[in-house]
């Protein structure tokens, strides 16, 4: 994370990756296919959100859940009542954005941290989803929507052109469009993090005490981290909501926070790239696990999660890197030219 | 007068719910400042030991009040032996892990017993106060409260076992210079807390049915009240049970049970940024 954005051929590969997936892929693959890739996808945003504050900002939170739900619920309520998809997608930003600062203002100035912080944000989505489930009856509706309580909001609108809401998306175009998302969402998170902002971030996840000693306000940097998390969680629950043209409470359920934990810690802490690849790799399993009927996938979920944590606690990601690199020093030593001690350094 | 009565004794029944389903959690993180996630299927893993033993003839009271301890406190120190004790000094790993395990068990006992509830008779029936008929199972619940927290201020106090835990509570390292074995006691400890969950598990089990994911309704309810406690176990869970028991009780009475959880979450947000070590924090020595 030295070197800046720009000069990273990393991030010049995984850019030019994502741009030949959004414009081969459906070319290439059937319509069937397409439609299955998506949610990785959307999700992949979704990881990309908890990534981003827990490696980058030191903020482990157990209820990201809240802002995906909040985003998708905002999007069903607001689509469906205009008619339109453009502002409902903006607002879906705002909103989770608006609650994670008002939420993270309680918790980082109250000086949560670790374990307090962890249960609160996973009481925060609990509370979500006990709400949202009590609102099956009639008498809860927002405008023209339903929130359907435990039974969901069904025939969500489907993403169209902004200004031509006849002009809806098939499914390959809607493909490139969240793919678009997820690479703006990628380049913005990787400038973000080399900007100056991003390295108080880092440097506060790394101490707290010397950041705030140095005379950086901790508190109100974790807000905008904690915020800015919330708003990408809330746009690809927004994402998800328009992709599957429903949203039930299952959005905010502990498994989906949980889903989101699992992928950012098998990926790896502290990388952008390892959430996306845990995300696909764990949603891909999860889905070939449901096929067979003996596994219950929750239980797979919870094993998959312990054994991370027992014996992969960095990560995929983390790890092969170390592994290479340990690889290409030996190979060095081995062939004579003596490496000096900075490779070593990560 | 006797329907002030009736709200009263519900408000007590309130703070003993609270107090029950926290008491096992709060043990645990009181020692070892580790939240247990998978708390609330110990919670359903002592209510499906009661289910199982009163289906194979055992006595109610007996699965109850003995079985469903014993055999959640067994499970407890297994999990301690095989998960937590890797994990110590590392908080947020110890989460993680005993949230995977939560799923874990969710989903193993789904596979076992299949996905539904799962009725136990609640013992004793009812009484009436004037016109109002309450269940005297409550009093059972409230005398269950007050005998946990008794119980566990007895054992602190006055025994040598008590001793050697509010030593390493208070500072493990001297402790373990002074020759306690501390991992022993964390260990005990655990399975201690685990045993009084299930406890509570089984006292639970009639009110509510058992079911693979009950745990989810009590876990915020517990988390909550052991956090907003702070370390301190009888002080911090009586007192944060009174208070938050209150709220959401009171809540529930004006508007109905949905906006009764949120009440109580709302108090403890406020509550925790103005304390933000809890109640009791203000005797924590340790920062965590």
């Amino acid at each position: 994370m030295e070197k800046p954005v720009t000069r990273d051929p990393g991030f010049y590969v995984m850019v030019a990756i994502g741009l030949a997936v959004m414009f081969i892929a459906p070319v290439m693959l059937d319509l069937f296919t397409i439609m299955q890739i998506t949610q990785y996808v959307v999700l992949s945003v979704f990881a990309l959100s908890l990534g981003y504050i827990w490696g980058f900002g030191g903020i482990l939170s157990f209820g990201q859940a809240a802002f995906f739900g909040l985003g998708a619920y905002t999007f069903a309520v607001a689509s469906i009542n205009m008619g339109s998809t453009t502002i409902p997608m903006v607002l879906a930003f705002i909103i989770p954005t608006i609650f994670g600062a008002a939420l993270g203002y309680f918790m980082f100035y109250g000086r949560l941290s670790d374990v307090y912080l962890g249960v609160v944000t996973l009481v925060v989505a609990l509370i979500f989803w006990k709400l949202i489930n009590h609102t099956a009856g009639p008498e809860y509706a927002i405008g023209e929507a339903r929130l359907g309580g435990f039974n969901g909001i069904p025939s969500i609108p489907t993403l169209h052109i902004p200004g031509d809401p006849g002009a809806w998306l098939d499914p390959g175009q809607m493909f490139q469009v969240f793919m678009g998302f997820l690479i703006v969402v990628y380049v913005a998170l990787r400038f973000l993090i080399a900007s100056d902002f991003g390295r108080v971030s880092v440097g506060i996840r790394e101490n707290e005490t010397r950041a705030s000693l140095l005379g950086y306000d901790v508190r109100k940097q974790k807000v905008i981290v904690f915020a800015i998390g919330g708003g990408i969680a809330g746009v690809a629950g927004a994402m998800w909501a328009t992709y599957q043209a429903f949203i039930d409470p299952n959005s905010v359920s502990m498994e989906m926070s949980a889903k989101a934990l699992v992928w950012v810690m098998a990926g790896g802490v502290g990388t952008l790239v390892g959430p996306i690849i845990g995300c696909i790799l764990l949603q891909w399993l999860t889905l070939q696990l449901g096929t067979v009927d003996v596994v219950n996938s929750i239980a797979v979920l919870g094993a998959i999660m312990m054994v991370l944590v027992l014996a992969l606690p960095k990560g995929i990601v983390p790890t092969t890197q170390s592994l290479l690199l340990g690889g290409y020093i030996l190979w060095k030593r081995n062939h004579g030219s003596a490496m000096p001690g900075k490779a070593v350094k990560e | 007068m006797d329907y002030t009565l009736v709200i009263a004794l519900e408000m007590v029944r309130a703070v003993a719910w609270l107090v029950l389903l926290a008491s096992g959690l709060a043990i645990i993180f009181g020692m070892m400042r580790i939240i247990n996630f998978a708390h609330g299927e110990f919670l359903m893993l002592g209510g499906y030991t009661v289910v199982i033993s009163t289906g194979n003839g055992v006595n109610e009271w007996f699965a109850m009040l003995v079985l469903a301890p014993l055999v959640v406190g067994i499970f407890g120190v297994l999990v301690e032996r095989l998960v937590i004790q890797r994990l110590y000094g590392r908080i947020l790993d110890s989460l993680l892990a005993t949230w995977g395990l939560s799923m874990l068990m969710i989903g193993g006992v789904t596979m076992i017993f299949g996905n539904s509830v799962t009725g136990v008779a609640t013992p004793l029936g009812g009484m009436s106060i004037g016109d109002y008929q309450v269940p005297r199972y409550n009093f059972v619940l409230i005398f269950a409260a007050i005998f946990l927290l008794l119980a566990i201020w007895a054992v602190l106090k006055f025994t040598k076992a008590g001793l050697i835990a509010r030593a390493t509570m208070q500072n493990p390292d001297m402790s373990e210079a002074l020759g306690i074995p501390t991992r022993w006691v964390y260990m005990a400890t655990f399975g201690i807390g685990s045993a009084v969950t299930g406890f509570a598990g089984a006292l639970l089990a009639p009110m509510t049915g058992v079911v693979p994911t009950m745990g989810v309704n009590f876990i915020a309810q517990s988390f909550i009240t052991v956090i907003t406690g702070g370390a301190s176990v009888i002080t911090g869970t009586l007192s944060a049970a009174g208070l938050l028991g209150s709220i959401s009780q009171g809540m529930t009475f004006l508007t109905g049970p949905v906006y009764g959880d949120a009440a109580l979450l709302l108090a403890a947000l406020v509550l925790l940024r103005l304390l933000p070590q809890g109640i009791t924090g203000r005797i924590f020595k340790k920062s965590l």
